[in-house]
């Protein structure tokens, strides 16, 4: 049980490194894409006793985070007629090492933690902080508006990741407001995505910098 | 039951121009609609004024709140009445001459902005003046302080009256801030926000010095005393002129206002405070009337005399404080008088001049005095009403502003027979200063009033002026009638004018003799009314003789110069050129262009003007410093949503860093 936890987890650090190394938006979305669903199958492992309540919870992260978010951004890519290339201000092996780098600081801070007992020795504190660091990296090195939601995204599971901790403590609406907010959130970056492709027939934020004052 | 009144008349005057919010800017109801709710509020608020002082003082209307402080009170005393009055009736003929003076089918894009703000410039003025605590003092101040910052710039498509509008923001809001500090320290001592007096000994000197000094800051920078006034001139000039008469004539006072309120609190003022703000007075009125005579600009012209003008105010403030000191009935009741008497004449003939200067600019859409000229034939009536005003303000009797004058004078002067400590033996230098003074506005208003409205016209503009409507001239010809009246029969004030001598420092005046004790102010009608008679004689003497010998148009003797012309004239910088030299130490004048010491001379153009040497060397260098390191930080600014990604990933580290 435990090491099917850890094996998971490991998967989504690996995911983390491969969205920050590939140059296909497509590929970005899919990593995003499984990393959910991976989450998640940890929520399925890390609920001991799986009642309504945790089923529910299950079922919407899988969908949400596993489908329909990336099934939306396939639906934006297409509309918005965005290349496919990830256009990166920092090299993708630069981005790579940042992220390896920013992986290994995790753990160390982990460590520093004053963490409950049972959570001491499991990868999912230094996993979350990974992953939310990759997601800030997504977020600064990349050109394109699409890149930004996926970041997003990212650094939106490093917080579910560090949430899987408190499932008990944490009440069931708490978690379903969390997800439509992202929901929510991804949606209007949606629409502002389109909005910035039709005025300046690209999604590359660059273009944003005409608007200053 | 005045205060209510008047608090109801308030609320019209602040509602005035909403209605005009739902018509078209084209309407001429509009207008009408705020004129007349405006109008009727003011008039209210005038009827609860004479309840007042017919009546006698009511109980201060309260009402409490949860916010902090002890809720809010209105209130209407002597001194209230005093500074009330002028804001009311001068605001009742703004609404009135706006207007003919803006009418919408000249101004159909500010038209509406002009009405609603006017409307609450007053309500806020006269909100302030009946805060009976600091919250509602505040609450008043800061509704004026925006609504005249909006008014300034009405014409926000000029790139001069948005200058102005901002350095008028500025200057306001550093204002509040002092005020704000002065407050809290008011509350620190007292434990109240109320503004009552302060019990003697009650307040450490530090503090009571250091409140001194902040309501100066606060209250010299709104009232635009000398090296604080550097919002005052462009303000004034870019207004609409009936908002310039307001802002003059009464805004600035509220400046004034403040100062007598608070220095009425304080107990035991020490002789010092006195001398300094007598000092300050004498400065503000030299250098005021000092850099009107370098204008070439008519409304800026005015707007320094207002500075001129509050400084003779505030030596009457001044005066009477270092009687409060030594415990001088007479100076007291001098130097107060000639303050509250000041304020409301230079109300009254401000108000004339800047409407009359506001008909000049309506006819001939021109500020530039060296544009105009021979007016006085093609507007006679705005001609006689800048005559008066001129009169009025240099303090020549028949008029009001002799009466006040007269009264800081004769206070100065009794100075003389104190005790003979520094500050009193200066206060008998001031008497001087004062005349000086007078002298020189007298010259200024001799070269304005001879550029604009004598001579031959230098410009076409001047050439097809028309006479204002009477909308305009009506309000002209009341304030014009309430500059004589004053003038003649000062007694007619003089009963209002000791109830805020009394309110102002109740403890040593309240068995005070009147003020006519020390003025003879019977004397001065009859004087004035023989004035009259001899100079209504002269003119009929001077009229038949005309009519006996007939008169016969000719060129003026020009040195035998055959083909003269109206750019001849002496023009408003040749005609002050002398006076300008004498206080080039202090006013800076600038010439461009130079005629070269050669027989026959080519055409050189040649300009001078007097910079407002405040603003340009004491303010503008730090602010421009401080602007170029803020503009090396928008570096920052990137644009790119990345960069502040990154800045807030920062900002998140660095507090989670923070220990």
């Amino acid at each position: 049980m435990h090491a099917l936890l850890d094996a998971l987890v490991i998967a989504i650090l690996a995911l983390n490194l491969y969205a920050l190394g590939v140059s296909r938006i497509r590929a970005v979305i899919n990593a995003v894409a499984l990393q959910g669903v991976l989450l998640g199958g940890l929520l399925f492992l890390v609920h001991a006793t799986l009642d309504v309540r945790g089923a529910l919870l299950v079922i919407a992260t899988l969908v949400i985070k596993g489908v329909v978010i990336p099934a939306f951004l396939v639906h934006a890519m297409r509309e918005a007629e965005i290349q496919h290339e990830v256009t990166p201000f920092v090299s993708f092996m630069s981005s790579m090492l940042l992220g390896a780098v920013g992986t290994g600081l995790a753990v160390g801070f982990a460590h520093t933690l004053p963490l409950a007992e049972p959570h001491t020795n499991a990868l999912l504190v230094p996993a979350s902080f990974a992953t939310v660091w990759t997601g800030f990296l997504l977020l600064i090195t990349r050109k394109k508006a699409i890149m930004q939601v996926l970041g997003y995204l990212l650094l939106e599971n490093g917080i579910f990741l560090f949430g899987l901790l408190l499932l008990e403590a944490m009440p069931f609406m708490v978690e379903i407001g969390v997800l439509l907010d992202l929901f929510t959130g991804v949606f209007v970056m949606g629409i502002i995505i389109h909005h910035i492709s039709r005025e300046f027939s690209s999604i590359s934020t660059e273009n944003l910098a005409e608007l200053k004052e | 039951m005045s205060t209510r009144i008047i608090l109801v008349g308030l609320l019209l005057s602040a509602i005035s121009g909403l209605p005009g919010l739902f018509m078209s800017r084209h309407s001429h109801l509009g207008p009408r609609v705020a004129a007349c709710l405006g109008g009727v509020g003011c008039l209210l608020g005038l009827a609860g004024l004479a309840h007042f002082w017919f009546m006698g003082p009511t109980a201060p209307v309260s009402v409490t709140w949860s916010l902090p402080g002890d809720g809010l009170s209105a209130g209407i005393d002597g001194l209230s009445a005093i500074f009330l009055a002028p804001v009311l009736f001068l605001s009742l003929l703004a609404h009135v001459y706006g207007l003919g003076y803006w009418p919408p089918s000249d101004h159909p894009a500010t038209g509406v902005k002009l009405r609603v703000f006017l409307g609450l410039l007053t309500c806020g003025m006269a909100l302030l003046v009946l805060a009976r605590d600091a919250i509602l003092f505040i609450f008043g101040w800061e509704i004026m302080a925006l609504a005249a910052f909006f008014l300034v710039t009405t014409e926000d498509h000029k790139a001069e009256a948005r200058e102005a509008g901002w350095v008028y923001f500025v200057a306001t809001h550093t204002s509040t801030l002092i005020l704000f500090g002065m407050f809290a320290l008011l509350h620190r001592v007292s434990g109240s926000y109320a503004l009552a007096p302060l019990a003697p000994g009650a307040l450490p000197p530090g503090a009571a010095l250091a409140i001194f000094v902040t309501a100066l800051g606060a209250f010299g920078l709104k009232a635009g005393l000398m090296p604080l006034h550097v919002w005052l001139p462009g303000a004034h000039a870019a207004a609409p002129s009936h908002v310039s008469a307001l802002m003059s004539g009464v805004l600035i006072k509220m400046g004034i206002y403040g100062l007598v309120r608070i220095t009425s609190l304080l107990p035991d003022p020490p002789l010092a405070w006195g001398g300094a703000t007598l000092l300050l007075g004498v400065v503000s009125a030299v250098l005021g009337v000092a850099f009107a005579i370098g204008q070439h600009d008519l409304k800026r012209l005015l707007a320094y005399h207002s500075i001129e003008n509050i400084g003779i105010i505030v030596m009457g403030l001044g005066l009477a404080l270092m009687g409060r000191s030594l415990g001088r009935a007479d100076l007291v009741m001098l130097g107060m008088a000639g303050c509250l008497l000041h304020v409301w004449n230079h109300a009254l003939f401000k108000g004339l001049l800047f409407l009359s200067a506001g008909a000049v600019v309506h006819a001939t859409g021109t500020r530039e005095m060296d544009r105009l000229g021979a007016l006085a034939r093609r507007m006679p009536h705005t001609a006689l009403a800048f005559l008066v005003g001129a009169i009025a303000i240099c303090g020549l009797p028949p008029l009001n502003g002799f009466v006040s004058e007269l009264c800081i004078y004769i206070g100065l002067l009794r100075t003389l027979s104190g005790v003979g400590t520094l500050a009193v033996v200066g206060a008998v230098f001031a008497a001087p200063a004062l005349a000086l003074v007078g002298a020189l506005a007298a010259a200024c208003f001799a070269k304005a009033y001879g550029t604009v409205f004598l001579g031959q016209a230098r410009s076409p503009i001047a050439q097809v002026a028309h006479e204002a409507p009477w909308t305009m001239t009506a309000p002209m010809a009341v304030l014009g009638a309430s500059c004589v009246l004053i003038g003649l029969v000062p007694l007619l004030v003089a009963p209002a004018l000791e109830a805020g001598v009394v309110a102002w420092a109740p403890a040593l005046m309240q068995s005070a003799p009147p003020l006519r004790t020390w003025v003879p102010l019977p004397a001065l009608s009859v004087v004035g009314l023989a004035l009259l008679a001899l100079l209504g004689a002269g003119s009929l003497v001077l009229r038949s003789r005309q009519r006996q010998t007939g008169v016969a148009a000719g060129a003026v003797w020009g040195c035998g110069y055959v083909a003269p012309s109206a750019s001849m004239q002496y023009t408003s910088a040749s005609f002050a050129q002398m006076l300008v030299a004498m206080f080039a130490w202090a006013l800076r004048p600038r010439r461009h262009g130079a005629v070269a010491p050669v027989l026959f001379p080519a055409r050189v153009p040649v300009r001078g003007h007097v910079p407002e040497v405040v603003l340009d060397l004491f303010i503008l260098p730090p602010v421009r410093l401080v602007a170029r390191v803020f503009t090396a930080l928008r570096v920052l600014q990137q644009g790119q949503v990345n960069a502040y990604l990154l800045y807030v990933f920062l900002a998140l580290v660095v507090l989670l860093m923070w220990r």
